[in-house]
């Protein structure tokens, strides 16, 4: 039986996807205008979060309605809350791709400090965990937001071996790169944060499903449960 | 040890099957309400445990209704003394067409022996206290109960129970005919008396049941499809039925 507050819900879940193109789309073209040197690009980040800022708003403003007007039970209920935290956790991501797009027009002028070879492999892991993230609640695949717990191990080793390079192979060697190094050591810092948030959103979807709550509970991830 | 337990319920009225197999353990000291679309047996099953269905012609029931390990269903069990111990409030307010003291004394005088006028002063006193209308009312014990408004008349019938000391308090749909301020008030009073009573609630309201109960069962077609705290069926209901039902899919 279709009913009214089915319409609405849909509504909300279309606003939810579009939140999660536009964090997508600002990850993928903070490190596009990182790696191409594009001062443009960096800029249109800064510039767009107004607009991500605004659909928050929005997005929120709907979910408490649908509670108020509603009083949604059972999976309706955990649906709009779990929108209301994937929400939050979409601008957050947008918000630290502006952060990175910020950090990037500091060392645009400057000549390259080495190579980008590990922080865009980074970017890809997170705009991955992103993506399966937003596809796990899409089709409430379970499988799927474990996948994205599983892979935040791989994002701080990441980390870890892009700082350890960093400080010891530059800031320690050559005080001189240290600014353009903190920046660099910003950004790892920012995309692993975007994986955490993608954690999280993977968690806020199994609960969504299945009414568990795996945050801080990570032995209940492991086979078979 | 749950205060009523019903072990393999089943109840007839004639050849219709009304309560199918209900195996369920309510908690002392707390609310529990009955869920379901109606005619589903919620009302069936809250009277069954102070026997009221035994006024109804062709009525059979087999199994087990144990309160306070007592099986209720056990034909010499005193009826009076059971109705003493399990009382009701119904849907719509009835009190007596006597005076608001009367109708708390009626039952004190039925079932007790003669009584001292100032002990039923007492008993007055304390009933419309745990009802919160002794402040009100204090000053017109004599004016008729039929004269109170609806909400007044309903905390009256509460307090005409609580006078003959009951375990158990059996509400049928008790709010609804009343309005949202006067239910809040009712479900306040429901939470002050469950320190002393066990209360179970029938209601088509999923959103009272949901605020005032502890526990919550979902009746479905004669079954009790689902019984369990509050706070999980109205989240994470297991049984796809009580899913539907509370989120307005059923039907």
């Amino acid at each position: 039986m279709e009913r009214h507050v089915d319409q609405e819900l849909k509504e909300l879940n279309k606003d939810i996807l579009k939140m999660g193109a536009f964090a997508e789309e600002a990850i993928y073209k903070s490190i596009e205008a990182l790696k191409n040197r594009d001062k443009e690009m960096a800029k249109k980040i800064i510039e767009n979060d107004d607009k991500i800022d605004e659909l928050e708003l929005l997005i929120d403003e709907k979910c408490i309605d649908l509670i108020a007007r509603y009083q949604p039970m059972a999976k309706d209920l955990r649906f709009i809350t779990t929108g209301m935290k994937l929400n939050n956790e979409l601008e957050r991501i947008a918000d630290i791709a502006m952060d990175i797009a910020q950090r990037t027009l500091e060392i645009i002028d400057k000549p390259l400090l080495k190579p980008l070879i590990d922080i865009p492999k980074l970017s890809e892991i997170a705009q991955n965990m992103v993506k399966m993230a937003i596809d796990a609640f899409v089709r409430s695949d379970i499988q799927l937001a474990k996948k994205v717990l599983l892979s935040d191990p791989d994002a701080d080793k990441l980390r870890n071996l892009i700082q350890k390079e960093l400080v010891e192979d530059y800031m320690v060697k050559d005080g001189s790169t240290a600014p353009r190094a903190v920046q660099l050591l910003l950004i790892a810092r920012f995309l692993e944060r975007i994986c955490d948030h993608a954690t999280n959103i993977a968690e806020d979807v199994i609960y969504m499903v299945q009414a568990e709550v795996v945050r801080h509970h990570p032995e209940k991830l492991k086979d078979g449960k | 040890m749950a205060k009523i337990t019903t072990k393999n319920l089943n109840l007839w009225y004639g050849t219709f099957h009304a309560l199918k197999n209900i195996n369920s353990g309510i908690e002392a000291n707390r609310i529990t309400a009955i869920i379901g679309p109606s005619g589903c047996g919620k009302s069936t099953l809250l009277r069954v445990f102070n026997r009221m269905n035994d006024l109804i012609d062709g009525v059979r029931t087999n199994g087990e209704v144990l309160i306070d390990g007592m099986n209720i269903l056990n034909g010499s069990k005193d009826l009076v003394t059971l109705r003493k111990k399990v009382g009701m409030v119904f849907q719509r307010p009835n009190p007596f067409p006597l005076s608001i003291y009367e109708n708390i004394v009626f039952g004190e005088k039925i079932h007790g022996e003669r009584i001292r006028r100032d002990k039923l002063d007492e008993i007055v006193k304390e009933s419309l206290e745990s009802v919160l209308l002794w402040d009100e009312l204090k000053d017109k014990l004599d004016k008729p109960a039929l004269s109170l408004s609806l909400e007044q008349k309903q905390r009256l019938c509460i307090a005409r129970l609580i006078a003959v000391k009951p375990d158990i308090l059996l509400m049928d749909e008790p709010c609804s005919t009343l309005d949202p301020q006067a239910t809040a008030r009712i479900e306040e009073l429901m939470r002050e008396l469950k320190d002393n009573y066990t209360i179970i609630i029938v209601t088509h309201n999923m959103q009272q049941a949901a605020r005032v109960s502890d526990n919550t069962g979902f009746m479905l077609l004669g079954e009790l499809v689902e019984f369990g705290k509050t706070e999980n069926i109205f989240t994470a209901p297991s049984d796809k039925r009580t899913e539907d039902y509370i989120t307005g899919r059923y039907g």
